[in-house]
């Protein structure tokens, strides 16, 4: 057997490291199902110490280790890599304390997203980001990639949500990063873990803040003919100083899809629909609505329908819940991809993404977080057919670069992983990229953690022959042309 | 540009040979940190608005724009940054703020200053122009180099330009005062603090609290029902004064020492006086005190402090890092500033 292998084996207790074929096949990939690989081996820590021992194993082993949640993540970030142990988090899932006085969760890395909302229910309290797979993922994988959700655009996304990480280091360190008393001394730690996608440490203890529950919510479902009316109103609302708990949009082709499943009652012959969800007291919210229904119909909705109780609200809400499962019915596969741009060009680059189905010959939906400029353009392929994967993912890094063009970014929330390595060095120069490898460096200095993800190396982006120019410099003129 | 460039060949010359600069633009917090040393590295020529787009909730400012000028722009448009950011007698630069991470009194119920920063220029010791984050809301591209910044005091480089999220000025907001001890006032602010109240800010002293609430009409209304308390009118220039230190025996303390705490903390029972902010967060003790002493005490609450402002500056005024926090500090540093050329000694002895 291999040394790594029978190492791990002495070190944790029997049933913490798998290595046969067959256990080792769930773990082959994350939900970017599109790239898959087998690991050496995979441990099931239970604990911080067993944690310490998993990474000073292969710290002195030389063997890449990368950790892994609930494996939900949609850029690939806990890809395995021939040769690398698995390390999951899943038996980490204890909350263990949780102080309703003040506001906090300390919980380990396995606990599930929508468990800690569950567990601070009692005391009128949740945990605010909610990613739309919240009743699978972990809140270590959270951190790991900052997630975001429907609710971020008023509440945050998870670094604004973080008071701090218990955090191990590949030498096998503890480090206690972040504080639940404010402003901790030293460099601020604990934004630069947040999505770090797993390249800088293993988290074993997440400290979350807490907030009261809002007493009540409406949502404004609001219907336009045409994307750019729609994409005015987003601008309009948030220029009138309202900051909505939530504001999506749903194109055309998304309606048609989940129309038939969920029957919220969206009408087939829009072109856009957004739902504006206001929360807060109860006077509170019906005065952010009327002022919300004002602006929709001054912006050019045709119409406007605020729901009139819990059932409608949730009503409304179920078509852009189901918008991603509904898409199975359209298509065999989809490409979710996950750009961010000013709010002003929603609309120009909703018209671009339409104008770019023609050139790949395939579909693409859009329903997205409008509010804060998250677009989540679905590829609608099929993997049997020759050729249609590559075209999905040429149609992909045409919309990232494009986001890159208008000032936005090629991830909003997913994160990196290995998906969009590529169009890092279109977002980023080299000065930018060293750096990124300087900090990873000064964690993780033989480059055990993750590796081949998040940062592409210089030679890739040399290869890829997108780095941008800045200033007229050529990049990388000390590299070899390839 | 040519300012640009310069002061890129000024660094690159300075790690060449060596030589430490001091960062500095309004000087507004000489007195805090580390001593000063270093040849002067003055930003304040830096200066100016790049971009402000209400409808984004996005400004992009040079380094070296006073805080007073960002304020003054976002308020022309109904806006503000979140945190109050203190603006010491207009002096304050938007680099300086980034660079001090200091927030004002609705930081507890809004987030610091570091949860509004999306984008930074940065010049770093090899005299490199390098850009991280950018002007939009939502960005997980690379680490999150721009936040780093934030309470780095000018340790990792030269700030040179910086994007802010804005938020909306609320529409109403009502201050309400009640005479109550400091046990009293921290047990009304933990427990607010747990229900859906619009508080924006809260700070006690001299036997008193004070409470602003602010949001909807609607809402501030309510809450003021809620809460009780006796209106106080003009409340803006009491925290106004409490952002800037200005209130009497604060202003006038010659050492001032600021604690941090988690929430739910409970009375330090400490003699001398104490003001209390961020609902029981923060509590600012005039000195002097024994640094030791005063951490023990601390410890075991989960709490730090610092030394805020002093009179001589023999010992370095933050918490001590542990041993392994600060060797991965020391290699943070190096990784942008290889030869340890900017603001030596600000936020750390040994940085």
């Amino acid at each position: 057997m291999n040394k790594v292998i029978e190492r791990l084996r002495r070190a944790l207790p029997s049933g913490a490291i798998l290595s046969s074929v067959e256990e080792l096949k769930p773990y082959e990939c994350d939900a970017l199902t599109l790239y898959r690989q087998t690991p050496l081996a995979v441990a099931l820590p239970a604990d911080e110490a067993e944690v310490v021992m998993v990474l000073g194993i292969c710290h002195e082993t030389g063997v890449p280790v990368i950790a892994r949640g609930a494996g939900t993540g949609l850029s690939g970030g806990a890809t395995p890599r021939a040769g690398a142990v698995l390390m999951s988090l899943a038996r980490l899932n204890r909350i263990v304390a949780l102080d309703p006085l003040a506001r906090t969760a300390r919980v380990q890395p396995g606990v599930r997203n929508l468990a800690i909302s569950e567990a601070a229910a009692p005391y009128d309290l949740y945990y605010a980001p909610d990613p739309s797979s919240q009743i699978a993922c972990t809140i270590g994988g959270n951190v790991a990639e900052n997630s975001g959700g429907v609710h971020c655009l008023k509440y945050g996304l998870t670094v604004h949500n973080l008071l701090a990480l218990r955090v191990v280091t590949i030498t096998g360190e503890v480090l206690e990063i972040g504080s639940a008393a404010p402003d901790a001394p030293g460099y601020e730690l604990l934004a630069l873990l947040t999505g770090s996608e797993g390249l800088l440490g293993v988290l074993t203890e997440v400290t979350v803040r807490l907030i009261p529950r809002p007493q009540c919510a409406q949502v404004v479902l609001a219907v336009f003919d045409s994307l750019a009316t729609a994409g005015q109103a987003v601008a309009d609302v948030i220029a009138a100083g309202i900051i909505p708990a939530g504001l999506e949009m749903m194109d055309r082709p998304t309606i048609a899809a989940v129309e038939p499943f969920v029957h919220a009652g969206y009408p087939l012959d829009a072109e856009a629909i957004l739902l504006c969800e206001c929360d807060g007291t109860a006077h509170e919210v019906e005065e952010e609505i009327l002022r919300v229904e004002a602006l929709m119909r001054r912006a050019g909705a045709r119409e406007c329908r605020v729901s009139r109780d819990e059932a409608e609200r949730l009503r409304f809400w179920a078509g852009r819940k189901a918008a991603f499962p509904a898409m199975g019915a359209l298509s065999p596969d989809y490409y979710c991809m996950d750009g961010s741009i000013p709010r002003k060009r929603l609309a120009a680059v909703l018209q671009a993404i339409r104008g770019m189905e023609g050139k790949y010959g395939l579909r693409c939906t859009n329903v997205f977080h409008a509010g804060d400029g998250n677009l989540h353009p679905l590829i609608l392929f099929d993997s049997n057919v020759a050729d249609e994967v590559a075209r999905a993912e040429a149609f992909g890094s045409e919309i990232l670069e494009l986001c890159v063009r208008e000032g936005g970014s090629i991830t909003g929330e997913h994160g990196v992983g290995i998906e969009k390595l590529d169009q890092m060095c279109v977002q980023f120069g080299s000065g930018e990229l060293e750096t990124f490898h300087a900090v990873k460096r000064a964690f993780d200095e033989r480059g055990l953690l993750n590796p081949g993800k998040a940062v592409p190396t210089l030679h890739r982006c040399a290869e890829f022959g997108r780095l941008h120019v800045r200033a007229g410099r050529l990049p990388h003129p000390e590299l070899p042309r390839f | 540009m040519s300012d640009m460039i310069s002061l890129r060949e000024r660094i690159r010359a300075a790690t060449e040979a060596q030589r430490p600069l001091l960062i500095r633009a309004g000087g507004s917090k000489d007195f805090y940190g580390g001593a000063l040393a270093g040849e002067l590295l003055d930003v304040s020529g830096l200066a100016g608005i790049v971009d402000y787009e209400p409808t984004e909730l996005v400004i992009t400012a040079r380094s070296g724009t006073p805080l007073i000028e960002i304020e003054r722009a976002l308020a022309g448009c109904g806006q503000m940054l979140a945190c109050e950011p203190p603006q010491f007698q207009g002096r304050a630069t938007l680099g300086g703020a980034v660079a001090a991470g200091l927030s004002g009194p609705r930081r507890a119920y809004a987030g610091p200053l570091r949860d509004f920063v999306l984008g930074i220029e940065m010049i770093d010791g090899r005299g490199e122009l390098l850009r991280f984050g950018g002007k939009v809301i939502k960005n997980v591209a690379g680490f999150d180099i721009s936040r780093l910044m934030v309470g780095s005091l000018g340790t990792l480089g030269l700030i040179t330009e910086v994007t802010l999220k804005t938020v909306p000025r609320p529409h109403a907001e009502c201050t309400l005062r009640f005479e109550m001890t400091q046990p009293a006032a921290l047990e009304s602010m933990t427990l607010w603090a747990t229900r859906p109240l619009p508080l924006s800010a809260t700070a006690w002293h001299d036997e008193c609290l004070h409470v602003r609430v602010a949001g909807a009409e609607a809402a501030v209304r309510a809450a003021r029902e809620r809460l009780g308390g006796e209106i106080v009118s003009g409340a803006d220039r009491y925290w106004e004064d409490l952002r800037e230190q200005r209130l009497p025996w604060l202003a006038s303390a010659q050492e001032l020492w600021r604690v941090s705490l988690p929430a739910h903390s409970p009375s330090l029972a400490l003699a001398g006086q104490t003001l209390i902010e961020w609902g029981g967060c923060l509590r600012w003790l005039p000195g002097p005190r024994d640094a030791s002493v005063l951490r023990a005490r601390l410890a075991s609450l989960g709490g730090h402090a610092l030394r805020y402002r002093a009179l001589a500056r023999t010992e370095g005024p933050f918490q001590p890092l542990p041993p392994a926090m600060l060797s991965l500090h020391r290699r943070l540093k190096a990784a942008f500033d290889p030869r340890g050329i900017f603001n030596r000694g600000r936020l750390h002895p040994q940085l």
